[in-house]
């Protein structure tokens, strides 16, 4: 890596940020009332370093908090660090906040000179992009009406028309391109990729991995305010996709504790019924309730407990689209039930049955049901696009009489890293 | 000096926040703009009634007397007081896009500095309609005058702006720190009357070299004393380093404050 490639170096920043319990600006305030001044100091960034070259398009990702938006405020210098450095060379726009200074009663075309001008342009720079700055806005003769009479699609399309032709070395972007319809997208992202072929340096802050991998070169992974990864988005988006799920992960199988914990309980003292509903975390308390809604059957037998793993058996719930999910049932049988059939039905939220099969489909060998015991069943590929899908299990007899139907028994979680649309992904290739 | 350079690039949006706070000055006002110029001139007539029929001074022609001095000081003391809030005032731009903060108390004090320059418009007018005259060769130095004082009121008021952000009583403490200024400065009477051992005090006082020297071309016609105008330019300059470096200090933290 040369030096002078280099055009934004960040070298080991800490931020912090002081959190006042009861903020006095006031002379009174600050004398009188010394307590109050009490602050909690919460370290944002605690040392983070990272070069970008000329041309590259940096996606930062992390979850909420992790401080990714704070590097990027740093890097505006709208805020400074506590410590270490940040070098940028070159004019930086900023996508963060559009629109910064617009005047409602000025006109369109005024405003443009006045915002752009707050982006360092001079008088002539901006007669010389007025026109291309007009074309893009697609605003054409209401450029010259008071800006206060624009619908907010045509305000942010103004807004972001100035601040994407302002011909930056750097351009900082604060998760965008929710801008207008999708016709404007689409041009905004053509733009994005036109200014970057120019050798525009861009870095996005986008919780849409699909866009970061469409447009950046590389991804940095800021987690609890360092560094945790940096490199290609294909690699890092999954890696970090990864991550959540298993933090997601976590905070089900917490949630899921919390509600078995609690009807074992209920079913120990079924008489402290009261005591027993305060004590539940909420879903529980919402299934013991409605009981009838979500399951019938006749309750010869009964499925009592659904794990959800990945191939290799850790338990898991979040899962990348394409992934292998393997569910388990535990099932006790009071009555024996012959010619019993397992059943499974994936729905999306919407409530779309995104799939469905059961043993008879399957044409398994016919089997009766006499002891409790366990099935599984392993979905190999599941291609299902991201968002939330709810399970429903089921055991019926032969004749299609339902002994246990459980409805919504549990949900999983899809994560897709591709930003393809619709409700599963075809394997597919092109060719040109 | 790289400060500088930067500013130097942003001078479009100096120029275009002056014209904003002008345009929007008196908008919504049937006169307009020309309240610019009726505003002086009804405070001269409140000061020509009240001075000469009921508080009679000895001062000839006191309304020029007293108008050529209270001009500029609206301009200095509008700058330090109502500059003072100009930094929190743009507290949403500031929070949310980066330009050199320094243009923000720059362009506050232009618009007042060009609100003044307007103001003498009605001075010269008021000197030609009563025939007082000037004396144009003292009149070269008045830009040399009006630039010692910007420079002046610029470094105040990149003072207040910067302080008023981590301590708001500061806008309003100033109100009675630009009144009680007004009367240690030498506007409504002369510094001859003032007692000799205020006198240091007076001196330090950079506005009474300013206002002295105002007088002296406008009012006595004649050309002001050297060492009252650069005793002014030094401590403008003074001032000016000062609330520069201060403001500089300050404003890194004034997206976290705001």
């Amino acid at each position: 890596m040369q030096k002078n490639d280099i055009v934004i170096d960040v070298e080991n920043i800490t931020k912090s940020f002081k959190i006042y319990l009861d903020k006095g600006g006031q002379l009174k305030e600050k004398l009188l009332f010394r307590k109050r001044n009490r602050y909690e100091e919460r370290k944002v960034l605690k040392g983070v370093s990272f070069q970008i070259k000329k041309g590259e398009a940096i996606g930062l990702i992390g979850h909420n908090g992790c401080g990714k938006s704070t590097t990027l405020k740093l890097l505006t210098r709208i805020m400074y660090p506590d410590s270490g450095k940040i070098t940028m060379n070159g004019r930086v726009s900023s996508l963060l906040e559009l629109g910064a200074g617009f005047h409602p009663d000025m006109s369109g075309r005024e405003n443009i000179y006045t915002n752009a001008s707050i982006f360092g342009l001079t008088k002539k720079e901006i007669d010389g992009r007025l026109q291309e700055i007009v074309d893009f806005s697609e605003l054409g003769d209401f450029i010259d009406n008071p800006v206060r009479t624009y619908s907010s699609g045509m305000y942010m399309r103004l807004a972001f028309s100035v601040a994407i032709n302002v011909d930056a070395d750097i351009l900082l972007i604060d998760e965008i391109l929710a801008v207008g319809d999708a016709n404007f997208q689409t041009k905004c992202f053509n733009k994005l990729r036109e200014i970057k072929a120019q050798g525009t340096t861009i870095v996005i802050v986008s919780h849409s991995l699909g866009q970061i991998e469409q447009i950046c070169d590389r991804s940095i992974w800021i987690h609890e305010g360092l560094v945790r990864a940096e490199g290609p988005p294909k690699e890092i988006d999954l890696e970090y996709l990864d991550f959540m799920s298993k933090k997601l992960q976590e905070n089900n199988q917490k949630a899921l504790e919390k509600a078995e914990a609690a009807a074992e309980q209920q079913n120990d003292e079924p008489q402290q019924e009261e005591t027993n509903a305060s004590a539940a975390e909420e879903e529980a308390h919402e299934e013991e309730e409605k009981p009838d809604i979500k399951r019938w059957g006749s309750g010869k037998a009964r499925i009592r407990k659904i794990r959800i793993t990945t191939a290799d058996g850790s338990p898991q719930t979040a899962f990348r689209t394409g992934q292998k999910i393997i569910f388990r049932l535990d099932y006790t049988v009071k009555e024996k039930i012959s010619d019993a059939v397992f059943g499974i039905g994936i729905f999306n939220r919407d409530g779309v049955q995104c799939y469905g099969t059961n043993t008879r489909i399957d044409k398994l060998a016919r089997f009766d049901l006499t002891k409790s015991g366990s099935v599984e069943i392993a979905l190999d590929d599941v291609e299902l696009l991201a968002g939330e899908y709810l399970i429903d299990f089921a055991i019926e007899t032969g004749e299609g009489i339902p002994v246990d139907y459980y409805r919504e028994a549990c949900k999983i979680e899809m994560l897709a890293s591709l930003g393809d649309v619709g409700v599963v992904r075809i394997p597919h290739s092109w060719k040109l | 000096m790289n400060n500088l350079k930067e500013l130097y690039a942003y001078r479009q949006m100096i120029f275009s926040l002056v014209k904003k706070d002008l345009r929007g000055r008196y908008k919504g006002s049937v006169l307009g703009f020309l309240w610019t110029f009726i505003n002086p001139l009804l405070q001269l007539v409140v000061y020509t009634v009240v001075f000469s029929f009921i508080l009679k001074t000895n001062i000839e022609r006191y309304y020029l007397y007293l108008f050529v001095a209270l001009i500029p000081w609206i301009f200095f003391s509008s700058s330090i007081t109502v500059g003072a809030a100009s930094v929190v005032a743009q507290k949403d731009l500031i929070k949310k896009i980066y330009f050199p903060r320094m243009v923000i108390p720059i362009s506050y004090v232009t618009s007042c500095f060009v609100n003044m320059l307007l103001c003498f418009i009605v001075i010269f007018a008021v000197i030609i309609v009563s025939g007082a005259g000037v004396n144009f060769v003292a009149l070269l130095t008045l830009p040399v005058i009006m630039i010692v004082e910007y420079v002046l009121a610029l470094g105040m008021a990149m003072l207040t702006s910067a302080i008023t952000v981590y301590f708001r009583d500061l806008e309003h403490i100033l109100g009675i720190v630009s009144m009680a200024w007004m009367y240690m400065t030498p506007i409504m009477y002369d510094k001859s009357i003032v007692p000799e051992r205020l006198m240091p005090i007076f001196n330090l006082n950079p506005m009474t070299h300013v206002i002295e020297c105002y007088r002296a071309v406008l009012y006595s016609k004649q050309i002001p004393d050297l060492t009252s105008l650069l005793s002014a330019a030094g401590l403008g300059i003074f001032f000016l380093i000062l609330g520069g470096l201060v403001f500089n200090k300050l404003q890194k933290r004034f997206a976290e404050e705001l």
